[in-house]
């Protein structure tokens, strides 16, 4: 079941630095412009197209920083999609050893249930407009949680500091807000 | 070949992990945001202590490539999105990672979190003209900066501390946050029961 925290950061940590050691700091959130950018691309063949040093898009994000979201797009099987892939594996396996599906917790999450009550589509809608708010102010930020907070703060990055107090400043009281009874 | 091994050793990894640290699950993600239960911030803070002290004391042994390490530019922006993705999570209860992970294990909601992402982060390759415009994404500070100035490191140092140092003592300084924050903070009334799961 769940780690206690001790073994469970240690465990994590460890993870965060086989990344860097062995290649480079984890990401999660670029990944969704990817796969949007290959399921446009798939619509649209001419969003993406090759240049004579690499990629470039007619979208001005991907083709910034000299096409380097164009060119992953061109060619999804590259290290940081398929890292992502690869968490889903890892929470299906988790899963799995932990007793399967709808084990616990696992339909509408109980804190979200003490306060707002079981309906299954309030609880889908606030997670589709969550994601929406999160994948945006992810992308203006250029990181989530993974790269800013966690790769960054590790670096001593600066701007994982500036991310993390914006996050925080802002999830705490929209929490107190919102689950005002525990569950 | 070898580096798509790797994404799939390690992705799988931290997948399994945050899912065995409860970060996949919304109610353990609202209840450290809503200070009842801080554990998984104990975590959280360990994680980034251990990483950085493996990471930096690796690298003063040279066992660790500098080369490696990616930091991200600071701008105003940073703060803004930081802002706008903090209310999400706390709506959600997902993060980006986290819901990837949840997807895998199972949780339907992820399934509209994560569509809910993608139009999200295709609004923002729409409007990314707008936000460049406005100067909003314009370094600052140095722009892509470490607190310290690390040796070999292709980033600068915001400051002429050795970045090495430092980030093993920020490290140590986040392990001993971790031991130190409170397993909870705030106390709220029990919600309505709830019929067996």
């Amino acid at each position: 079941m769940t780690l206690n925290w001790k073994a469970g950061g240690l465990l994590l940590g460890l993870v965060f630095f086989a990344a860097v050691l062995l290649v480079k700091p984890i990401g999660v959130s670029t990944q969704f412009v990817i796969l949007d950018g290959i399921i446009a691309d798939a619509v649209s063949p001419d969003l993406v197209t090759q240049t004579d040093g690499g990629y470039t898009s007619g979208n001005a994000y991907l083709a910034k920083s000299h096409g380097k979201y164009a060119k992953s797009v061109a060619n999804p099987l590259n290290y940081s999609f398929v890292f992502v892939i690869a968490m889903i594996a890892g929470g299906f396996a988790s899963v799995m050893a932990r007793g399967g599906f709808g084990s616990g917790d696992s339909r509408i999450p109980a804190l979200w249930a003490a306060n707002f009550g079981s309906s299954p589509v309030k609880r889908y809608a606030a997670a589709f407009v969550g994601g929406f708010v999160v994948l945006y102010g992810a992308r203006l930020a250029g990181g989530c949680t993974s790269g800013h907070m966690m790769s960054g703060m590790m670096q001593t990055a600066l701007s994982g500091y500036i991310f993390a107090a914006g996050a925080f400043l802002a999830a705490v009281p929209v929490a107190l807000m919102l689950y005002r009874k525990e569950g | 070949m070898t580096t798509i091994v790797l994404a799939i050793v390690i992705g799988f990894a931290f997948g399994f992990v945050l899912d065995r640290v409860g970060a996949s699950n919304p109610s353990v993600i609202g209840r450290m945001l809503n200070l009842t239960n801080l554990n998984l911030a104990k975590s959280i803070l360990l994680a980034i202590g251990v990483g950085s002290v493996l990471m930096f004391a690796g690298q003063m042994l040279g066992l660790v490539d500098v080369g490696h390490m990616s930091v991200k530019a600071a701008y105003v922006g940073v703060f803004l999105g930081g802002l706008l993705l903090g209310a999400g999570w706390a709506l959600a209860g997902f993060c980006p990672g986290t819901a990837v992970v949840a997807l895998g294990a199972g949780r339907r909601d992820a399934v509209f979190y994560v569509a809910g992402g993608l139009l999200g982060a295709a609004a923002y390759m729409v409007t990314y003209p707008a936000w460049k415009a406005s100067g909003l994404l314009d370094d600052i500070a140095g722009g892509k900066v470490t607190l310290g100035t690390v040796p070999g490191s292709k980033f600068d140092g915001l400051t002429g501390l050795p970045g090495d140092i430092l980030g093993i003592v920020l490290g140590l300084g986040f392990i001993a946050l971790a031991f130190a924050l409170p397993e909870r903070i705030v106390h709220r009334p029990a919600g309505q029961p709830q019929p067996a799961e």
